[in-house]
C-alpha cells in the first residue's frame, strides 16, 4: 500500500515537475494546448522524460525496499531492526512487585546467535537474555529464572511500566512485547518496511549473481548454455512451423479442397493454447529436445497457417484483375502478386508466432528440461534463490523484447509497404 | 472484322435469397480499332459489369465478346484495364509496375526498357521511374496505372472510373493526358465515367445506359474529344454544342435517378 502510494506521488509529482521545466521552452501552438490533437490517437507521442522516470522510479522503489547499497541511505524505507534492545517487565508476586530487565539481541538472519551474558540482578525477578534473528520473533518465558516465578503465583503486569495482561502486548521503541494467555512474553523485534532478501533481493545481488553465473554457470551449464538452448529451440521449432504453416495457409487460402480439408483442424487447434500440450508433447517425445522443438512446431504452426491464408484471402481483387489483363499466368500471378501481397501479413504473424514460442518454451522448461532459461529459474526457485530467479526473468524479458524489435526492423526492411496501399 | 463486338449481352446474379437480378440486357455494340467511347449511366445501370465482362473477369449470362474476330473467353492481354484504384503493386518501384507486363511475357529488359522509359517520360514520371508506390500522389498513381497499361500495348484499353478518385485539377490534367495518349498510340478505348463532363469530354461516342435492367439508353457522336487533342480543355467546354449536349444529358440521368427513386419509395 505505501509502495502504491509513493509510486503514484512519484507520477504525479514528476508529471508537473516534467511540466513545470519544459513549459518554458515548448512553443504555445495548437498541438501543446491540445485543442485540437485531443482525441486524435495518433497525436499522442510518449513522453519520453515520463519513460525515464518511470524506470528510475522502479529501481529507486526495488532499492528503497530492500536497502540496496546503490543508492543513499536516506532514500532507504525503515529497516528491519537489528542489533541490542532492552525493556524492563514488572512481576507481582501476591503483593511484592519486582522489575527485571530482558536483553534481547537482533541479529542478522546468516549471522551467529550470541545470547548477550546479563547480570541476574538483585530482587527476587532476575535479568534476562535473549537472541531473536532479524524478521522472526521468539517467546520467552521470563520468569523462568525468577525466584517467584508462574508456579508460585507471580504474575507480569507491566512491561517499560505499561500495564499487560494475557493476550494484550505493549509496544517498546524496537519491539512489540505481547503476553499469550499463559502469560508467556513473545518478542517481536520490528520488522520495518524493507522486504526480506528470500521475497525480494536487492538489485546489486541480483546482478552480481549475473556475473558469477555468466562466469561460472548454473547447474553444469553456463548461462549463455540455458538462454543458447532456450532461443535456439524456439527458433528451430518457429522454422519448421513457418515452413509447413505457410504453405498450408496458401493451400487454404487458394483451394477449396483444402480449406474444407484443413479448417475444421485449424479453427480447433488455433484455440488451444500451447501450454496445454506441453503434457501429451512429454508423454510422446519426452522432456529432451525432440520433445520442445515439436511443441513450439505445433505453437508456431497454426499461428503461420492462419496468417498466410488470411494474407491471401486479403488480396485486393483489382490487384489479380490487373495482372490477369496484363497477360500474367496463374503461375506469375501467384509469385508475382499473392506471394508478395500477403508477406505483410505474414510478418505479422511470424511476430506472433515468435512470442508465443518465447513464451511456450519457457513455461516448457519450467515443467521439465535439462538446460534453459526456464529450467534455470525454476531449480533456482526451489533453493529459494531468488537473486537467480529475478535475473532469470529479467534475461527472459530482455530477450523477448529483442526479438520483437528484430522482428520489427525485418519487417520495416522486407515489407516497407505494409500498411501503406 | 477488326476491333470490339458486343453482342447481345445479358447478365443475371443470382442472389442469396433464391432471386435474381438482372444486370445487363441484350446489350449490343461495335467498336471500331481507334475508337474512343465514353460509357455514362446512373449508378446500378451495369457499366462496371459491361467492362468486366468485355475484359474477361466475367463470363456473361448471354451473348458473346468477340474482339478482331475471335470470342472472348477470359482476360488477355490485348484488352488492357485501368482501374479506379489500388490495382498497382505496392511491393515494385513505379518502373517495376510499368514494366510487369512485358517481363510476364518473358521479355528482357534490353527489349522493353526502351520503350517503357518512353512510357514513363510521356506520363511525366521519369523523374520518380524508382520511387515506391506509396510515396507517390493519387494522380501519379493513375499515370503509373496508365503506362503500366501502355507498355502492355493493348489492342483495346478499358478504364473502369481511372480519374474517380483525383481532385478536380488533377483530374482535368489527366483528361487532356488521356486524349493525348488516345491519339499518340490510336488505342481503342472505353471508358467508363460518372462525370457527365468528363464523359462529354473523353467520348468521341458516348453511350448513356440505363438501369434496371442495364441497357443501352441513348447513343451520342461528338466532336469534343477531338477538338481537345490540340485544344485546352477549357476551351473546348465553350464550345456552343457543349453546354446544350450536356444540359441534355444530365436531365436525361436525372428522369432515370427520379425514376428509381420513385420505385424505390412505392416498394417501401
Amino acid at each position: 500500500m505505501t509502495i502504491l502510494a509513493i509510486y503514484v506521488a512519484i507520477f504525479i509529482g514528476g508529471f508537473f515537475a516534467v511540466k513545470y521545466i519544459t513549459a518554458s521552452t515548448q512553443p504555445k501552438d495548437y498541438t501543446s494546448l491540445k485543442t485540437v490533437t485531443f482525441g486524435d490517437e495518433s497525436a499522442v507521442r510518449p513522453n519520453r522524460a515520463a519513460s525515464i522516470i518511470s524506470i528510475v522510479t522502479i529501481f529507486l522503489l526495488w532499492g528503497s525496499f530492500t536497502g540496496s547499497s546503490l543508492i543513499p541511505s536516506f532514500l532507504h524505507a525503515p529497516a528491519a531492526y537489528t542489533g541490542l534492545g532492552e525493556f524492563n517487565y514488572t512481576v507481582d508476586a501476591n503483593g511484592q512487585t519486582d522489575d527485571a530487565t530482558v536483553t534481547v539481541n537482533v541479529h542478522e538472519t546468516d549471522g551467529e546467535a550470541a545470547v548477550p551474558e546479563v547480570e541476574p540482578g538483585d530482587g527476587f525477578a532476575k535479568n534476562d537474555s535473549i537472541s531473536i534473528a532479524k524478521y522472526r520473533s521468539k517467546l520467552l518465558r521470563v520468569d523462568a529464572n525468577d525466584e517467584q516465578g508462574r508456579d508460585e503465583g507471580a504474575k507480569i503486569v507491566a512491561v517499560n511500566g505499561k500495564a499487560i495482561e494475557p493476550g494484550g502486548e505493549v509496544i517498546v521503541d524496537f519491539a512489540r512485547i505481547a503476553m499469550t494467555p499463559k502469560g508467556t512474553l513473545n518478542i517481536v523485534p520490528k520488522t520495518g518496511w524493507q522486504m526480506q532478501p528470500l521475497y525480494l533481493p536487492p538489485p546489486e545481488k541480483v546482478a552480481s549473481r549475473l556475473v558469477e553465473i555468466s562466469s561460472t554457470g548454473f547447474r553444469n551449464s553456463t548461462l549463455w548454455e540455458h538462454l543458447g538452448y532456450s532461443l535456439f529451440r524456439v527458433i528451430v521449432g518457429f522454422l519448421i512451423g513457418a515452413a509447413v504453416g505457410i504453405p498450408l495457409g496458401y493451400a487454404m487460402g487458394l483451394s477449396n479442397w483444402f480449406r474444407g480439408w484443413f479448417d475444421p483442424v485449424v479453427e480447433f487447434m488455433r484455440p488451444v493454447p500451447p501450454l496445454a500440450l506441453i503434457p501429451l508433447v512429454i508423454i510422446w517425445a519426452g522432456i529432451g529436445e525432440v520433445g520442445k522443438i515439436v511443441l513450439l512446431f505445433l505453437a508456431a504452426l497454426w499461428i503461420m497457417a492462419i496468417a498466410a491464408r488470411s494474407g491471401v484471402s486479403g488480396v485486393n481483387i483489382t490487384k489479380v484483375h490487373a495482372a490477369y489483363s496484363l497477360g500474367a499466368s496463374k503461375w506469375q500471378i501467384m509469385r508475382h502478386v499473392i506471394i508478395p501481397n500477403s508477406l505483410p501479413e505474414i510478418f505479422t504473424g511470424a511476430r506472433v508466432a515468435m512470442g508465443v514460442c518465447w513464451g511456450t518454451v519457457v513455461a516448457a522448461e519450467l515443467v521439465a528440461a535439462e538446460k534453459g532459461a526456464g529450467m534455470m529459474i525454476m531449480v533456482a526457485s526451489k533453493f529459494q534463490n531468488t537473486d537467480i530467479v529475478l535475473m532469470g526473468i529479467i534475461l527472459i524479458g530482455v530477450i523477448g523484447f529483442s526479438i520483437d524489435v528484430l522482428m520489427r526492423w525485418a519487417e520495416r526492411l522486407l515489407v516497407p509497404w505494409k500498411g501503406r496501399s | 472484322m477488326s476491333g470490339l463486338t458486343i453482342e447481345n449481352i445479358s447478365m443475371r446474379f443470382d442472389l442469396p435469397n433464391g432471386g435474381s437480378v438482372q444486370a445487363l440486357k441484350d446489350v449490343t455494340l461495335d467498336l471500331k480499332p481507334g475508337e474512343l467511347m465514353s460509357v455514362l449511366g446512373p449508378s446500378g445501370c451495369g457499366k462496371t459489369t459491361l467492362l468486366n465482362i468485355v475484359a474477361g473477369f466475367l463470363a456473361p449470362t448471354e451473348g458473346r465478346i468477340a474482339m478482331n474476330g475471335h470470342t472472348v473467353h477470359g482476360p488477355d492481354a490485348e484488352r488492357g484495364m485501368v482501374f479506379q484504384q489500388g490495382a498497382l503493386f505496392e511491393w515494385m518501384s513505379v518502373r517495376e509496375n510499368v514494366a510487369f507486363g512485358p517481363r510476364m511475357k518473358g521479355e528482357r529488359e534490353a527489349q522493353y526498357g526502351a520503350n517503357v522509359d518512353h512510357l514513363l517520360d510521356v506520363v511525366g514520371l521519369q523523374d520518380f521511374k524508382e520511387k515506391a508506390i506509396y510515396e507517390l500522389s493519387g494522380g501519379m498513381q493513375q499515370r503509373v496505372a496508365l503506362a503500366r497499361c501502355l507498355a502492355n500495348d493493348p489492342d483495346v484499353i478499358l478504364m473502369d472510373e481511372p480519374l474517380g478518385a483525383l481532385d478536380a485539377l488533377t483530374r482535368e490534367k489527366m483528361q487532356s493526358l488521356v486524349l493525348k495518349l488516345w491519339k499518340e498510340t490510336g488505342k481503342t478505348i472505353i471508358l467508363i465515367t460518372h462525370s457527365v463532363e468528363e464523359a462529354l469530354l473523353l467520348g468521341e461516342r458516348l453511350l448513356v445506359m440505363a438501369p434496371r435492367p442495364g441497357r443501352i439508353h441513348k447513343e451520342y457522336r461528338l466532336p469534343f474529344a477531338d477538338l481537345g487533342v490540340d485544344q485546352d480543355l477549357r476551351e473546348v467546354k465553350k464550345h456552343p454544342d457543349y453546354n446544350k449536349t450536356r444540359e441534355e444529358i444530365l436531365a436525361m440521368i436525372w428522369d432515370m435517378e427520379e425514376e428509381i427513386m420513385g420505385r424505390t419509395e412505392e416498394s417501401a
